[in-house]
């Protein structure tokens, strides 16, 4: 039942996207075509995972037995930066086809704010180990379900019907904020049941 | 003749940092622009830390831009702005703990913050240290002024009230509250119809600029 509670605060009512602010440069970097958002999602969740199993254990096992918690802005970067060219590395070697559609988003993975603030906001909560890893998948799921509805929304606000200055971002983030106001209603939903 | 050359460029370069402002040109930083900007004084506070660890990593990287390896520069560069985003937070922590509160793990985003590493990467790796810590200051300032005026009006639209330090701006105030503008929805749709503003400016601009460039080309041609 706290996975549960945790994976669907992860996916709907904590969004990254609508919620939380995080991950927002790729957000509106690779919605506009739906084939991005793909290979995208799939590598954010992929790392995103794998990020909170590995800062977990470093956080909790290393730096606060050994006293230097303050370098866990530093060691979280670092260890990220690591996992993300080792993944690369690994998925070019034993999977070529799917090195090719993920390999040019994995690098920008490094500087993504959703993955480092995952693995934070994983310390911060107070999770355990499995809820952790739980939440990072989740935060990658909450983060890709955002950006794949949005992008259709995207195809649809292009053109000539929208007002000359409003056209492109502006108008993006104008549906952005009108699709925010749509998951503050998961918030109602789902308060009882779960939470 | 020569210092004053100098300080051409150096507040040149600072001017052109400010008139990027990040978020709306660029698209640059939009998480704490839209996160952390529920009143004025956070995006002031935010967009100082921003300032801070935005020059001293400039500084630092353009001092050491000949000997650090090109291959591994980029890690390299996250170590640097990683140690200034440490001493920010623990410096705001201690002496703002409010603040440091309400900011929360945006603080330490700042390692990530795209702007942060594009300045590292664009200028201080080409640059001296002063013409980089004019760069930073200006790029900073800029962002600064964004987050501020993106704060201004989500709290004035929000609670009806704008406060600086405590001091109220705007007199009495609105007699409604549009509390939508203080959620996250409110976030979008403020830098939405800012950019949409600033386009509105840019292309009144251009087409009144437009007649001129047209007429000198018509009477070049009918002079040649």
């Amino acid at each position: 039942m706290e996975f549960l509670a945790i994976l669907v605060g992860g996916i709907l009512i904590n969004n990254y996207i609508f919620s939380r602010f995080l991950g927002l440069c790729p957000f509106f970097g690779v919605s506009s075509k739906l084939d991005t958002v793909y290979g995208m999602g799939a590598a954010v969740v992929f790392v995103m995972t794998l990020a909170s199993a590995i800062t977990w254990p470093l956080q909790h096992l290393l730096l606060e037995p050994l006293g230097l918690g303050y370098l866990q802005t530093v060691a979280f970067i670092l260890v990220i930066a690591a996992l993300v060219q080792s993944v690369e590395m690994v998925i070019q070697r034993v999977s070529p086809p799917l090195y090719a559609a993920l390999g040019i988003y994995l690098p920008l993975l490094t500087t993504n704010c959703a993955v480092l603030g995952s693995a934070l906001l994983n310390i911060t909560s107070g999770y355990g180990f499995m809820a952790s890893v739980v939440n990072g998948f989740a935060c990658g799921v909450g983060w890709t379900l955002a950006t794949l509805l949005f992008a259709g929304v995207r195809e649809r606000v292009e053109g000539p019907h929208i007002p000359e200055a409003l056209r492109g971002i502006p108008i993006a983030f104008v549906s952005a904020g009108l699709m925010a106001l749509a998951f503050m209603g998961f918030q109602g939903l789902f308060r009882g049941i779960l939470f | 003749m020569k210092q004053s050359d100098c300080n051409a460029t150096f507040l040149g370069v600072l001017t052109d940092g400010i008139r990027q402002a990040p978020p709306f040109r660029l698209l640059l930083g939009l998480c704490p622009s839209l996160a952390v900007t529920t009143a004025m004084e956070n995006g002031f506070w935010m967009g100082l830390a921003v300032i801070v660890v935005l020059a001293c990593s400039e500084a630092i990287i353009s001092l050491l831009r000949k000997v650090i390896p090109d291959r591994v520069r980029i890690p390299v560069y996250i170590v640097i702005v990683a140690s200034f985003v440490t001493v920010v937070d623990m410096v705001m922590k201690a002496y703002l703990p409010e603040m440091h509160a309400i900011l929360g793990i945006f603080i330490p985003l700042i390692v990530v913050n795209c702007i942060i590493l594009g300045r590292a990467e664009a200028f201080a790796s080409k640059n001296g240290p002063l013409l980089s810590v004019a760069d930073a200051v200006g790029v900073g300032a800029g962002f600064t002024a964004a987050l501020m005026a993106i704060g201004a009006v989500r709290e004035f639209l929000g609670t009806g009230n704008l406060k600086f330090f405590g001091h109220a701006l705007l007199g009495g105030g609105l007699p409604l509250e549009i509390v939508v503008m203080l959620l996250p929805a409110g976030a979008f749709f403020v830098i939405g119809f800012m950019m949409a503003g600033l386009a509105l400016l840019q292309n009144r601009k251009k087409k009144a600029q437009q007649p001129v460039e047209c007429c000198t080309v018509d009477g070049e041609g009918a002079a040649g």
